[in-house]
């Protein structure tokens, strides 16, 4: 196709793109620049129904307004909000790194900082319930691929479940099933013979059920995408294979597997950006105490009695960042690719 | 389900009496009045009741969303405002405040505020900008048989509940006889800073954003907040407000501080085990650390009416919502809420919040900066709560979390 008509072809689709996405982040990236301006406070005499009254700092309005007119924006803050403690905390990370008492110190005290409590379990999630997530779709892909015809449909429709539950009610059924009083605790509990046991009281419980969560969530994509292309998988080479004497598992391993890579690489690529982004199931398993993710993060920043949306703007560059190096490898090889034909 | 459909029913029945008895509020000419409110029972009623003045040439419409807090800003900034009515707390008044959104109401209530009581009046720099109809604390719910029992008299502080807890729990009667909502978020900010003002103390130095918690008051909070924990289900981390209330009504704890607004549905015949019920006692919200202040935050509710907005609307509103909240309303509800309306009498389900108002308990402050302080508490003591973390590094934590927030607030 020339490059003219490919162009033409894709404008609608660039146009919308650049304004439901591309914009959106570039107004992203703006405000995470910029903070509120500083405050005029007042002292002012304040009666309430209980305790009579009693003086009381306010914000100066009539004050602030003139500021807000003349800037909209608020200050000017360049990457002050990026630096600071609920972002990169790069001086907090500096005083921990000249004054400690060995590494298990230095991590303990990095791992209070929000950020990077909340990118620890963040990565985790990626890393951990991306492969197992490909692992068991391609499992179920193969085991539906083999039933008889009749079966197919139905089994087809409750693998794909998990995916059609909204994440937010998948992962409430969920906890609800660990609670101690839930149909996995306490069959936990019985079968432990522990009856304080308790998914949700320990860090370590608390990120394993949500790491399963994540694993049973993320599934059916990936058998979707891997049931795909098993239909396409060329019956000649399979017979061959078989007259060869190649046994089942032999022809999964060498001519199903390298049939799907690139297929992989596309679900992987999907997946971790996906995984990146976990939020749902912080909230559905009220795991705030033990897991955080940034996309909880912006979430906190944004709720709540006060709202921050330079530190939010902040932390969604950071995470836009992160997709793209977690992606990094992924995207290099498919740029490879593409010169590759091109030439 | 049945109590929900019993609440609509009686809801339903209350608009049908209420609407023939006193249909006409007397406003007069046209307009339209939009009601933002938080979702519980007695701010429906309020607004079911203020609805009755609509009229064919006034249009009267409520939305009760328990986003409200996060609606609120957004829909008053814009001209004519979204909302003509924002119910509000001590907490949700300030981001209007400090966006200069609301209207100061001295005018309307001189003409049409004959009912109001003058505590009602938020008065703020000599304005009235809000008012109040209800008040809301959190104050203790005990088990008057398992704690008689256990040979205990009724807990007036936490080192009552401390050592009553561990008397039940020695004498086997209850394995976690203390609950309370410590779950990470908004429910366990809220519990530091209940406990705090119970100390005396303040949260900022005098007339500025400057933190003021990192104290021995500060220490004390914390240790009698973890020190709490070791009676309580291990699961304590994951229970809000609603969660405790649950293990209340199954019985399967003894003594925990809640809201008052939830009484009435806790001491209520539905939903609650075998003897909850009838032994349960509301009693003024405990003291801490030898003090004599209950450690809660008290809380009003009450109305405010947006700035851009026509004046025909602002009177229609006003006049609405005094309608809503008035003594005749409250006459026939009195079990839903602690009116702060003339003419109110307490009912059974109201005794612990007066009993902890007349403690002389402190207000939930207003400061313009409290909000960031409540979300860094949210975020940061959940760590210590969960036993992995000091007092000290607790508050440092929290220190430094209130003040990065504070200064991209612009308040330090």
């Amino acid at each position: 196709m020339p490059h003219k008509t490919f162009f033409a072809f894709i404008l609608p689709s660039l146009v919308a793109m650049v304004l439901f996405i591309a914009l959106p982040i570039v107004s992203v990236v703006v405000q995470s620049f910029h903070v509120e301006h500083g405050r005029i406070l007042v002292e002012v005499e304040n009666c309430q129904p209980f305790g009579g009254c009693t003086k009381e700092t306010r914000v100066d309005t009539a004050a602030m307004a003139e500021l807000q007119a003349a800037q909209p924006m608020g200050q000017f803050n360049g990457f002050g909000t990026y630096l600071n403690r609920s972002h990169l905390a790069v001086d907090e990370i500096g005083a921990i790194l000249s004054d400690n008492t060995g590494f298990g110190n230095i991590v303990a005290r990095i791992y209070n900082l929000p950020f990077y409590k909340a990118l620890a379990f963040t990565l985790v999630f990626c890393f951990v319930v991306t492969p197992l997530a490909m692992a068991l779709g391609f499992a179920i892909a193969l085991a539906v691929n083999a039933l008889p015809k009749v079966s197919k449909g139905p089994v087809i429709f409750f693998s794909l479940l998990p995916m059609i539950i909204t994440p937010l009610v998948g992962s409430l059924i969920l906890y609800w099933m660990i609670q101690a009083n839930g149909i996995i605790g306490a069959t936990l509990q019985n079968l432990f013979n522990d009856p304080t046991l308790s998914l949700r009281a320990s860090p370590v419980l608390t990120w394993a059920s949500l790491l399963f969560y994540g694993v049973w969530t993320n599934a059916p994509f990936s058998f979707v995408v891997f049931y795909a292309g098993l239909q396409t998988v060329p019956g000649d080479t399979l017979e061959s294979a078989m007259i060869d004497g190649a046994s089942r598992w032999e022809r999964i391993r060498y001519v199903i597997i390298p049939h799907l890579a690139p297929l992989a690489t596309f679900v992987a690529l999907v997946q971790l950006m996906d995984n990146f982004r976990v939020f749902e199931p912080i909230v559905g398993f009220s795991a705030e105490a033990n897991a955080t993710s940034l996309s909880w993060l912006i979430f906190n920043d944004l709720s709540g009695d006060a709202q921050l949306f330079g530190s939010a703007g902040a932390t969604s560059v950071l995470t836009i960042a992160g997709v793209i190096v977690l992606l990094m490898p992924v995207l290099i090889r498919t740029w490879r690719e593409f010169n590759h034909k091109v030439v | 389900m049945k109590l929900m459909l019993k609440t609509t029913v009686s809801l339903g029945v209350l608009c049908l009496t209420a609407g023939a008895a006193f249909a006409d509020c007397g406003i007069e000419g046209a307009g339209s009045v939009r009601i933002l409110s938080n979702d519980f029972e007695a701010l429906r009623l309020v607004n079911t009741t203020a609805a009755e003045c609509a009229t064919d040439s006034l249009t009267i419409t409520a939305n009760a969303n328990a986003e409200h807090k996060n609606l609120q800003v957004p829909a008053l900034s814009i001209n004519p405002a979204e909302y003509t009515v924002a119910v509000v707390a001590n907490n949700s008044i300030v981001p209007l405040l400090n966006d200069d959104l609301i209207r100061p109401l001295d005018d309307l209530v001189a003409e049409y505020g004959a009912s109001l009581q003058p505590n009602q009046l938020i008065k703020i720099d000599g304005k009235t900008m809000a008012i109040a109809f209800m008040g809301n604390a959190q104050h203790l719910f005990y088990r008057k048989d398992i704690l008689d029992a256990a040979g205990v008299a009724e807990p007036k502080s936490y080192e009552d509940i401390l050592a009553a807890a561990e008397a039940i729990k020695a004498s086997g009667a209850m394995e976690y006889p203390v609950a309370a909502s410590v779950k990470p978020g908004w429910d366990l900010a809220a519990e530091f800073v209940n406990a705090y003002l119970g100390t005396g103390a303040e949260f900022f130095a005098p007339g500025s954003a400057e933190l003021a918690i990192d104290n021995e008051n500060g220490l004390k909070v914390l240790e009698t907040m973890r020190a709490l924990t070791a009676y309580m289900d291990p699961d304590y981390l994951t229970f809000d407000a609603n969660g405790i209330k649950a293990e209340y009504e199954a019985g399967n704890t003894a003594m925990m501080v809640e809201w008052g607004s939830l009484a009435g549905a806790i001491i209520d015949e539905e939903g609650a085990a075998e003897g909850v019920v009838a032994n349960t006692v509301l009693a003024a919200a405990p003291t801490i650390g030898g003090g004599s202040i209950p450690a809660v935050a008290l809380w009003w509710d009450g109305f405010t009416i947006a700035k851009n907005i026509s004046d025909e609307d602002a009177a229609a509103s006003f006049q609405a919502m005094v309608h809503g909240i008035s003594p005749e309303m409250v006459a026939a509800n009195p079990a839903v809420a602690t009116w702060l309306v003339a003419g109110y009498e307490p009912g059974p389900a109201a005794v612990g919040v007066i009993a902890t108002a007349n403690g002389g308990a402190r207000a939930y402050p207003m400061q313009p900066y409290m909000g960031l302080l409540h979300t860094a508490l949210s975020a940061e003591l959940a760590e210590f709560m969960a036993g992995t973390e000091d007092a000290a590094q607790a508050l440092a934590d929290v220190k430094a979390a209130y003040e990065t927030a504070a200064r991209e607030g612009g308040y330090l």
